[in-house]
């Protein structure tokens, strides 16, 4: 395109024709914003498309070190992969609470089987706000040296104030004590909601408990619960709607939606 | 033309800095300007966002209608800062994480659209280039100072590098939290602004007006 408009007067063709006309008339107008952001489009989704499987790649990355992180054996500079070898994948049906020996768990994809009918469902009862659930999703057992199960670390997302929050709880191998809570995905407020991530209030989850003989007591408020603090957490300063949205998403994946009936297996010592 | 490129370039660094004589952009300088090295990657995000909106915008200043200037001048922002924030995503993904949504702030940030508005729409694109390039260089210079002075009192290290070894790790320092929250931005920059116009005093501003003394009877 010519920066000085001297050759305006030889105008070539039908763009030629429209750079020729007054810059304030209507057409022009119409023509400049149609062709800048057709071109500006198609830029952006140039970039977009050829730098996903990059992008992909640094997500799959990130959700291992937060699984790493979450079952507290991630050391900063380790080799991501050769650490989360030690992590064994597993697909879970949630309805019998036992693993589906069917599906390939390194390759299998939670988020798209909540959007496949025939593996997912839709919920009437939904606290967390997720629309569908998967029946089936991926776990993973961390396992001590002699091969009894030292902590599982179970997948969990729901809607906040303005996202939904993807994350993993790590539960200690009798089911009910929480080792750690942590989030790798979610688009709360920068300084109020996204303080989800903030470490000292991670560190408030280690070692609560789940639930006791009553059902799940474990709840995100600023009070602690009558069942006692050992099933509080502290809710986030100036986040209430982020706080009710992790109570809800963890309260409901933990129940009898979610993984209640694994967690009783795991109990019964039937994994 | 009366500056030379060199002064285009350098003039927005002090004498006409961005952030300390126009006091824009300030949202993002309080928000990524606790560690160094998130404060390194903003700069270098906004110097290429103001260089090449503004090198867009002059090559097109003939044919962009005046009745829609600024939207004009907004695509061609956008488009640049989502480049950006998806180049960062693929290639630094911990910095994208930690800019959240600072990264797409800068297509509001009031120093891109200044200069597309004062400067690339009058002048010729190698020029405008330049000029955006130098004023991205005025605030990644205060966001660097200010980076320098949040890391290394807030925790102690510089782009994560211990310089004073902290009294949790079992050093003597002990760190001023404050400098880790926003608001300890907004008084480290309103001290620069002071020691530059200390050090120039052309840059103080005119009193808009004079306070009254009330005569005692």
């Amino acid at each position: 395109m010519s920066d000085e408009m001297t050759n305006a007067d030889a105008p070539k063709g039908l763009i030629g024709r429209f750079l020729a006309l007054p810059t304030d008339s209507v057409p022009k107008t119409v023509f400049v914003a149609v062709t800048l952001c057709l071109v500006a489009s198609m830029v952006v989704s140039a970039f977009a498309v050829s730098l996903r499987p990059i992008q992909e790649v640094n997500k799959a990355k990130d959700k291992q070190i937060n699984i790493l992180q979450v079952a507290g054996v991630y050391e900063p500079g380790e080799d991501i992969g050769e650490a989360f070898s030690a992590f064994e994948p597993h697909v879970l049906d949630l309805a019998t609470g036992q693993f589906a020996p069917d599906f390939d768990a390194t390759a299998f994809d939670d988020r798209a089987a909540a959007d496949d009918p025939d593996l997912s469902r839709e919920l009437d009862d939904d606290p967390a706000g997720i629309g569908r659930q998967s029946n089936y999703v991926t776990i993973y057992l961390l396992r001590q040296e002699d091969g009894s199960i030292d902590k599982v670390i179970l997948p969990l997302h729901g809607y906040g104030l303005w996202s939904t929050l993807y994350g993993f709880i790590a539960l200690e191998s009798n089911g009910n004590d929480i080792f750690g809570l942590q989030f790798y995905e979610h688009a709360e407020t920068p300084g109020l909601g996204a303080e989800v991530d903030n470490p000292r209030w991670k560190a408030l989850w280690s070692g609560k408990k789940v639930a006791n003989d009553d059902g799940i007591q474990i709840t995100v408020s600023k009070s602690p619960p009558p069942a006692g603090v050992e099933y509080h957490v502290d809710a986030l300063a100036g986040a209430t709607l982020t706080s009710n949205g992790v109570d809800n998403l963890v309260r409901f994946w933990l129940g009898k939606e979610g993984y209640a009936p694994f967690l009783e297996n795991l109990q019964a010592g039937a994994i | 033309m009366a500056q030379t490129r060199k002064q285009m370039l350098v003039d927005p660094l002090v004498d006409n800095n961005p952030i300390t004589l126009q006091v824009l952009g300030i949202c993002s300088a309080l928000a990524v300007t606790s560690s160094l090295k998130v404060a390194f990657v903003m700069a270098l995000a906004v110097i290429f966002v103001t260089g090449f909106s503004s090198m867009f915008i002059s090559m097109l200043r003939n044919h962009i209608p005046g009745s829609i200037r600024i939207i004009v001048q907004m695509v061609i922002i956008a488009s640049l800062v989502i480049l950006v924030d998806q180049i960062l995503r693929a290639y630094a993904f911990e910095i994208s994480k930690t800019l959240s949504v600072f990264v797409g702030l800068i297509i509001t940030n009031c120093i891109v659209m200044g200069r597309a508005e004062a400067f690339a729409m009058k002048n010729p694109p190698v020029a405008s280039f330049i000029d955006g390039v130098g004023n991205g260089m005025g605030y990644g210079l205060i966001l660097m100072l200010v980076g320098v002075i949040r890391e290394l009192f807030g925790s102690g290290s510089l782009f994560g590098v211990t310089i004073l070894q902290t009294v949790n790790n079992g050093g003597w320092y002990v760190p001023n939290g404050m400098l880790l929250l926003p608001p300890s931005a907004f008084f480290i920059i309103g001290l620069i602004i002071w020691a530059f116009r200390t050090w120039k005093p052309d840059q103080v501003e005119e009193r808009e007006f004079k306070i009254q003394t009330v005569e005692q009877h």
